[in-house]
């Protein structure tokens, strides 16, 4: 058996950034985007709480944590609020339909 | 931590009583909304009430240096400065100009009944910008930025009807919320590098240990992406164009403007703080040879500025070309920053208390204009020389002055940001930047020549409420007596640059 270090921690949260970062690049559903948004989010969770754990630094990076979840659930209540409008006025929630600003 | 706190609770109280005062006015102007919801036109009386308040507790700030809500023994999460000051006052006298517009904005009067919603997310945005310039800590920069995220993504779609500004919200947030997420990974791994995040605890450990280079440089630059993008510099500025045109003007003009200025306020803290490394008597930092700074921001901020200036040349909405023309003067004022020199700093105080003026000043015209005629295109801008002579001079005036063209203020700033860079010895930045102005002279004196030297059989008339006439000249007076008269604001410049721990 491996022990589980700081190194296991920090290969998932990238491994979830990247997809964060590939679901905001590639998806065309809003609601799909967000959920990339949030995976970005989490990692930074895991990234703040593998540190305070394994860093010995306290426990200001479980405080972090918090405060982003809490953030975070804000974030999703104002986008999700946004989409829904959108989907109001213009009947879709495709991105690459809502393009009346463009060069 | 908390004891430190709370045996000193009244004097920590007593450093945030702007802010204080800001969220009960939010508050005020919440429950106001709901008792009296029929009398909406005070609720731009309360703002104001609230904003002179803060005001008036600011200006005590200027000259004191002191921290607020220790963390530990040396470090505390707030500086209450003359830096911070400084930048809290100009937050306070653009959101006043911002009330003011948004009384006469038929946008925002298109939704009677959401007046109370409106003023109080404004609210929420300067509370997090007057967080956001005095903020000592990376977690309470992360949470103002958001504050003042969350609530402007609402205000810039605010009509809800209106295709153009659900559009503009729907695409800032999704880009808004990216860049502080990669902003948060950033500060998740200098905090595991560096097991802080405070600046000056960050500061400390760069000092004495190594740190791991290329991860470092990899955090700061995800860190710079989410400061980055609230001054909208390239390649960060993708949003920029369609959220200022798209978003009510009154927005665009506050966001162009204050939410920069907390923007550029937290950039500057951040590389003084965290990468100073001792004092100098020349008045040019020294910073930890981690990251060149000085390299990275020239490179940006030329990049930027050729970007924006070039990509205005083919705008016909008045709105994107004001956009494109920030992005430019977000490269000027990068300029300086990048000088990384006390006077450097200097011209950009100057460069941005002008560029409140003018800049706000360009979006009511606009903003009056699309009032009328329901367009901000160039080319319904024809012949309003003759038919509106007052407020197509007043453009001219403010349009010249993003130019930089004397006597108007706009030179004097650019001239301080060109003293500074020939100082530093960066005369080949100085050229670029002067040619640079020159590209921006064509698309400026373009809507000039439109509205003055072509004529139409269509006439346009507009009439302006006194009021109106009076914001009109109080932007127009600073923008044309700075340009001639300009050793006060040079001095207040000047006593404003010092940030706490300096």
């Amino acid at each position: 058996m491996i022990e589980v270090g700081l190194n296991h921690f920090l290969i998932v949260s990238t491994f979830l950034f990247s997809l964060g970062i590939y679901g905001i690049i590639t998806r065309k559903n809003a609601i799909m985007v967000l959920m990339g948004v949030e995976l970005i989010l989490n990692s930074a969770n895991i990234n703040f709480i593998a540190f305070a754990r394994y860093g010995n630094f306290g426990l200001q990076g479980d405080l972090i944590a918090l405060f982003v979840i809490v953030l975070a659930a804000a974030e999703a209540a104002i986008a999700l609020a946004i989409v829904l409008n959108i989907y109001k006025t213009l009947a879709t929630v495709n991105i690459d339909e809502v393009d009346s600003l463009k060069d | 931590m908390i004891t430190l706190i709370l045996s000193n609770l009244s004097v920590n109280i007593q450093a945030i009583y702007p802010e204080i005062i800001l969220s009960l006015t939010l508050v005020a102007l919440v429950i106001f909304d709901l008792i009296f919801n029929k009398q909406k036109k005070f609720l731009p009386l309360i703002s104001i009430i609230g904003l002179f308040f803060a005001f008036i507790f600011v200006i005590p700030e200027f000259g004191t240096s002191r921290s607020a809500f220790p963390t530990s023994e040396n470090n505390s999460l707030l500086s209450i400065d003359s830096f911070s000051a400084f930048f809290k006052g100009l937050i306070i006298i653009a959101s006043v100009f911002v009330v003011l517009f948004s009384m006469s904005s038929n946008e925002i009067k298109s939704c009677p009944d959401r007046q109370g919603e409106y003023y109080s997310l404004m609210f929420g945005m300067i509370i997090g910008m007057f967080f956001l310039v005095s903020a000592n800590d990376l977690i309470l920069i992360y949470l103002s930025i958001e504050l003042l995220s969350l609530s402007s993504y609402v205000l810039a779609g605010f009509v809800k009807t209106s295709i153009r500004n659900s559009e503009a919200s729907l695409k800032y947030i999704i880009y808004g919320s990216t860049s502080s997420g990669i902003m948060l990974f950033g500060i998740s791994i200098l905090y595991g590098i560096t097991g802080s995040t405070n600046l000056f605890e960050i500061n400390s450990v760069l000092g004495f240990s190594n740190v791991p280079q290329i991860t470092f440089l990899i955090s700061i630059l995800m860190i710079f992406t989410g400061i980055g993008f609230k001054i909208s510099i390239v390649p960060f500025h993708f949003w920029t164009p369609d959220i200022y045109e798209g978003a009510p003007l009154p927005i665009t003009a506050f966001l162009s403007v204050a939410s920069k200025a907390a923007g550029f306020a937290v950039l500057i803290r951040f590389i003084e703080i965290t990468f100073a490394e001792s004092l100098s008597k020349s008045g040019f930092w020294q910073l930890i040879p981690y990251v060149n700074w000085q390299n990275l921001l020239v490179l940006f901020s030329i990049i930027t500025m050729t970007f924006g200036n070039f990509a205005a040349l083919w705008q016909d909405n008045l709105k994107r070309l004001l956009a494109y023309s920030s992005i430019a003067h977000a490269g000027y004022l990068m300029l300086g920053v990048a000088v990384l020199s006390d006077q450097g700093l200097t011209a950009v105080l100057i460069y941005f208390s002008i560029y409140l003026f003018m800049n706000l000043g360009a979006f009511f015209i606009v903003m009056l204009i699309a009032n009328k005629i329901n367009s901000e295109n160039i080319d319904d801008y024809r012949g309003l020389g003759y038919s509106i002579p007052f407020l197509s001079t007043s453009l001219a005036i403010f349009l010249v002055s993003l130019t930089g063209l004397p006597p108007t203020a706009g030179f004097i700033g650019k001239l301080y940001i060109f003293f500074a860079l020939v100082d530093a010895k960066m005369i080949v930045v100085a050229i670029i930047a002067l040619l640079n102005t020159v590209v921006a002279l064509y698309y400026y004196i373009r809507v000039l020549k439109v509205m003055f030297l072509e004529r139409t059989d269509k006439h346009v008339e507009i009439e302006i409420s006194p009021l109106n006439f009076v914001i009109i000249l109080a932007l127009l007076a600073p923008t044309l007596i700075f340009g001639v008269y300009f050793t006060p604001l040079v001095n207040i410049a000047k006593n404003s640059i010092q940030l706490l721990g300096f």
